[in-house]
């Protein structure tokens, strides 16, 4: 066993036991620390997959963001929150059943497939994949239709985001 | 090295966990901690799937950067209409939330 692989094994445990503490702690800033925690074991992922640019951006938008959102989110809406007797609620067996299934028939089908076994080859020393990433995002030739079409998305999630979240005057009650 | 099989598995379980959380939780936040641990699934497919198969092209990373966009979009309108709701009704569970039911 090598070490890349005992790294990827503690990480991918972290990864699990946390995203399972994500879906079942009944206090919500719990869960969303162990949001944290998760991600960041996905960015350790990233690192063992060469994917040194998209760790770092795991790190900045969804710890750094995201998390965080998640966590004024909650704190804004505690009074409701944190109250609850229970976490889920009356489906969760069949949500876990369900959850369950689709693990096993995903193992199963990636089992029938020849490639599923395969081990990576070495990265080609002449390609260094930062650039290349960085140039295929604005090459109108590879993929900067949808890279405009992102940073659009983003500025009407924005203002979707300051419209819906707006406090009107006059309409509350407080 | 790490077969590619370490990793799809380890992302179809991260997935099935994304999933029961958004079928089983009654906090709406809660949800969208769910709905952010699948995408995570799908971004570690994408990134294992370019490593192991097409090393040469960076079609994989350019779509994980697409998903890291979207979600964030996703995250903010998702919080902006969580707090929308609670501020109008006081509550946050996915199913006392019934104004639009008839």
């Amino acid at each position: 066993m090598t070490s890349a692989q005992i790294i990827f094994l503690i990480a991918g445990a972290v990864t699990l036991i946390s995203a399972l503490m994500v879906v079942t702690r009944r206090n919500l800033v719990h869960a969303a620390l162990f949001l944290v925690l998760a991600l960041f074991g996905v960015a350790v992922l990233f690192v063992l997959l060469e994917a040194g640019f998209l760790a770092v951006v795991q790190v900045l938008v969804y710890i750094g963001a995201i998390a965080i959102l998640m966590i004024f989110a909650i704190m804004v809406t505690r009074g409701a929150a944190s109250e609850e007797s229970k976490a889920a609620n009356n489906n969760w067996a069949v949500a876990a059943v369900i959850a369950i299934l689709l693990f096993e028939a995903l193992v199963v089908i990636l089992n029938l497939w020849p490639g599923f076994r395969a081990t990576a080859a070495e990265l080609p020393a002449s390609i260094d994949t930062l650039q290349e990433l960085g140039s295929a995002l604005v090459s109108p030739e590879a993929y900067i239709l949808p890279f405009e079409t992102a940073s659009v998305l983003l500025v009407a999630a924005l203002i979707g985001a300051i419209f819906v979240a707006w406090r009107r005057g006059g309409k509350e009650e407080k | 090295m790490i077969p590619l099989s370490w990793y799809l598995i380890l992302a179809a379980g991260l997935f099935s966990i994304g999933l029961y959380g958004v079928l089983a939780r009654k906090n709406a936040v809660a949800i969208l901690m769910g709905i952010e641990l699948m995408l995570n699934a799908v971004n570690v497919n994408l990134v294992a799937f370019w490593r192991y198969r097409t090393p040469e092209e960076i079609t994989g990373q350019a779509f994980a950067v697409m998903v890291f966009a979207v979600a964030a979009a996703e995250v903010a309108v998702g919080l902006a209409l969580v707090i929308a709701v609670y501020r109008r009704h006081k509550t946050v569970a996915a199913d006392e939330i019934d104004l639009m039911k008839w």
